[in-house]
């Protein structure tokens, strides 16, 4: 029984390899991978929070869950944008949490296997890239891969224990 | 996952063994206070005796061992009617037993081999019973000269403890029909049916029973919760020896005993057709063991809490529906009340049941104060107040470590030795009081000592030594003071002890109950006594709400927390220098507070005397809040803010609105304080 249902995990993981959702902010393009993901849903009535981070955006229910939602446009510290019919709340699950993420668009889910994966550059200039902990190439586009748990669990953003 | 793929038998041994030796430490304890077994005796055995048939049947030989020593212990106490024993020895026998068994179990919950020695603890309880043969044997034999004529009798008592098993030939066998009924939802009936028949083979012979192959065959277990088990037997004990005998078996609801010297044994058809006739004849020997609780998994119990708390919410989306605007519904409105006065029930109902009396929790503290008073040579009694106070599961839960603490630490620091409190004109048995009380929706936890309280100075010095102040002692009031005993790493004791020094208490304590948003508050008179006050939730789930609304965002007030809503005239509003708002009223003077202020609201409704004044209550002080209007009264389900988001302060959750949307509810008593 209970091996049954690892080895269905693990297969359910193997398809889920390599595939990442690429979504837009800005010009740039980032990549998150798809395990992560959990479903795609349009803006929001957004119920807002005092007391937070204002890349905290507030919560959302979804069918009954509450779920915190980040926009990931402030979380980079780039200039808040009015929502429009294109923004998308890609809702993730990382470890136990589910969270929210409020993007500019969403594209498309691309292959992009390990050994076109690069590390990201580092600059002693360079702090935005705490997040990203790869570039991936295709052909000669290139996604920012983003770490989605550093992207949620930066150490100020939350209390780490609580989880 | 471990958990689920646990074993259902083992689960229902684990339960049951933590119950029952839980029921076991409150009777010992008891007994140990009242000098006296005598009224608990059956109860013990019952425990022991169950104890060692599950832990037999679990092929946990060490548990079972010790179960047996300790039974056989009793046993020797019972049967010589031993009065003049040290019960104080005894009772620590037991508990330390009961401690092992406790580990015992904890490894076998996490999936470990339940691998401890229990040949030391097994090598003492027989100690002490032999020692307690000496001692009455003596006594008895005095005895014994004088009576001879009861001497028979005695003598069999005696000597049989060891020798049940044996059936003396001499004795006349009856023949007996037993019908075994187990309480509803034991589960596993076979396996308790053979327990039952297999212990039945200690006292009787030429044993039947129907159904037959009880462990083989699944449908018997449906059998026997239907009809009961049925067992054909003989043996030399009297029917109500036999009925004690087959009650020691777990989670039996009724046995009846019938002599049955007519019905030949050999007539299975003839047996199972008058079975239900005489499983309805009148209660010959019905006897009630286990009351009529059900236990439930707190899984399920929260399953059916979110339901219920959905199905509010789908029942105000439909009842409040905007395609209804404007239409005459008289029947759909008649059905819509029924429908709301149902569901109402529903919801107080699941609440009652999840309510459960903080009791068990309170008494735990009692073998704590025994160990300690021991331990330390204090003299201190134990006083509990208001122990049937009901609390949610949940909270019990996460409160049951903390009261431990402050418990230890009131026993260790506050209340001194028996010379230092007559030296200061004290009675010199101190006094721990543990009291519960429900108050508006809150419910109060207070633990108070007659010690020497803290010292303030003392405090204040270690807080200042470890950076945790830098303002001067005059600066502070006692609360700052007692306030820093709350924070990590703090500890004026200067030695560590068994029980505490090492200064990871009190911010244990605080941290606890913080997650089930509750507060502690400490106050201390030195040389007087310290009273630590533990304030939480009544419930986690579902509330009367008061919905307002600020700007575009709905707001949820605690209704229990509104003392009234006005309109405010002009003459009533006072602003100070600082422009700080106050408003009269009725002679009394309250702080306004402005919510779009401290929620950032853009509102139309900035003046004062447009909006909406709601005086709210908490603790017993008072405060007006600033809203834009009400929007009425509704039952919410409270739901936590998603861990991600950082503890807020003036948000206790949020709830869902019938229409989908999110409102946030108010936590008075931090915008009070």
């Amino acid at each position: 029984m209970n091996e049954m249902f690892n080895s269905e995990e693990e297969i359910e993981e193997d398809t889920q390899k390599d595939k990442y959702l690429i979504f837009t902010i800005d010009k740039e393009k980032y990549g998150i991978e798809i395990k992560y993901v959990i479903e795609i849903i349009g803006i929001q009535n957004i119920t807002k929070i005092p007391e937070l981070d204002d890349y905290i955006k507030g919560i959302i229910s979804l069918r009954g869950k509450i779920i915190p939602v980040v926009d990931v446009r402030l979380r980079f510290k780039k200039p808040m944008m009015e929502y429009d019919d294109r923004t998308c709340i890609i809702v993730v699950d990382v470890g136990e949490l589910t969270v929210g993420l409020i993007v500019d668009r969403v594209s498309e889910v691309v292959n992009i296997s390990e050994d076109q994966v690069a590390l990201p550059p580092t600059t002693s200039m360079n702090t935005r890239n705490k997040y990203i902990n790869g570039i991936g190439k295709i052909g000669e586009d290139v996604r920012l891969l983003i770490d989605c748990n550093k992207l949620l669990n930066d150490d100020k953003a939350i209390i780490r224990e609580l989880i | 996952m471990s958990q689920e793929n646990k074993d259902p038998l083992l689960e229902m041994y684990i339960f049951e063994t933590n119950e029952l030796i839980q029921k076991l430490e409150e009777i010992i304890l008891n007994s140990e206070k009242n000098n006296s077994y005598s009224s608990n005796m059956d109860e013990i055995f019952r425990i022991m005796h169950t104890l060692k048939g599950n832990s037999a049947m679990m092929l946990y030989d060490n548990i079972s061992a010790l179960a047996h020593s300790i039974e056989d212990l009793f046993d020797y106490i019972r049967k010589n009617k031993l009065s003049n024993i040290n019960y104080s020895d005894i009772t620590d026998l037991v508990l330390e037993s009961k401690d092992f068994i406790i580990a015992e179990i904890e490894k076998i919950q996490n999936c470990k081999e339940p691998d401890g020695d229990a040949e030391i603890l097994i090598n003492r309880v027989e100690d002490k019973l032999l020692s307690l043969k000496g001692k009455s044997e003596e006594v008895k034999e005095d005895e014994l000269e004088q009576k001879e004529e009861k001497n028979s009798k005695q003598k069999f008592y005696i000597s049989s403890h060891k020798e049940i098993g044996d059936i003396k030939v001499n004795e006349k066998f009856c023949s007996f029909k037993a019908v075994v009924k187990f309480i509803e939802d034991a589960q596993m009936e076979n396996v308790r049916a053979f327990t039952v028949l297999h212990n039945m083979n200690e006292i009787a012979k030429d044993i039947f029973s129907f159904p037959e192959d009880i462990i083989d065959n699944e449908e018997s277990a449906e059998e026997i919760k239907k009809n009961g088990f049925s067992l054909f037997f003989k043996s030399n004990k009297s029917m109500e020896e036999i009925k004690e005998f087959i009650n020691e078996t777990s989670c039996i609801e009724s046995v009846q005993i019938l002599h049955c010297n007519e019905i030949d044994l050999e007539h299975k058809d003839a047996i199972s057709s008058d079975h239900n006739e005489n499983a309805d004849t009148a209660n010959i020997c019905t006897n009630h063991i286990v009351s009529n609780v059900l236990s439930v998994n707190v899984e399920k119990m929260d399953m059916l809490m979110d339901i219920v708390g959905e199905l509010v919410v789908a029942e105000s989306m439909v009842t409040g529906s905007s395609d209804l605007n404007g239409l005459q519904l008289e029947n759909f409105n008649k059905s819509a009340r029924q429908l709301r006065k149902i569901i109402n029930d529903l919801q107080d109902i699941v609440m009652d049941v999840r309510m459960v009396p903080i009791a068990p929790t309170f008494l735990k503290t009692n073998r704590i104060v025994r160990d300690m008073c021991k331990k330390l040579s204090k003299n201190v009694e134990l006083k509990l107040i208001g122990e049937d106070t009901e609390v949610d599961k949940n909270i019990i839960e996460s409160i049951s470590d903390p009261l431990i603490h402050l418990i230890r630490n009131s026993m260790d620091h506050g209340i001194e030795n028996e010379e230092e409190r007559l030296a200061k004109g004290k009675d010199k048995k101190g006094t721990i009081t543990l009291e519960a009380k429900n108050e508006g929706g809150d419910v109060f936890i207070i633990v108070k000592d007659d010690g020497k309280g803290l010292d303030k100075i003392k405090i204040y010095n270690k807080a200042f030594e470890n950076g945790l102040t830098d303002k001067r002692i005059e600066e502070l009031t006692d609360k700052d003071i007692y306030t820093f005993v709350l924070l990590p790493g703090f500890s004026t004791n200067e030695t560590v002890t068994e029980y505490s020094g090492r200064g990871v208490g009190m911010d244990v304590v605080c941290k606890n109950i913080e997650k089930i948003r509750g507060s502690v508050s400490i106050n201390s008179v030195e040389g007087k006594g310290t009273i630590i006050i533990i304030k939480i939730p009544l419930t986690l789930a579902i509330i009367d709400g008061m919905l307002i609304q600020v700007g575009n965002t709905s707001y949820t007030i605690p209704t229990i927390s509104i003392k009234r809503s006005f309109k405010l005239m002009e003459k009533d509003l006072i602003v100070d220098p600082d422009g700080n708002e106050m408003i009269m009223v009725r002679g009394e003077c309250y702080p306004l507070i402005s919510l779009y202020k401290v929620f950032n609201e853009q509102t139309k409704v900035k003046n004062v005397f447009d909006g909406i004044i709601i005086m709210v209550e908490n603790g017993g002080k008072s405060i007006c809040l600033l809203a834009d209007k009400l929007i009425g009264q509704q039952q919410v389900v409270i739901k936590a803010l998603p861990k991600y988001i950082k503890r807020t302060k003036v948000i206790a959750g949020c709830t869902l609105l019938g229409n989908g949307n999110i409102s946030l509810i108010l936590d008075i008593s931090a915008l009070i304080y």
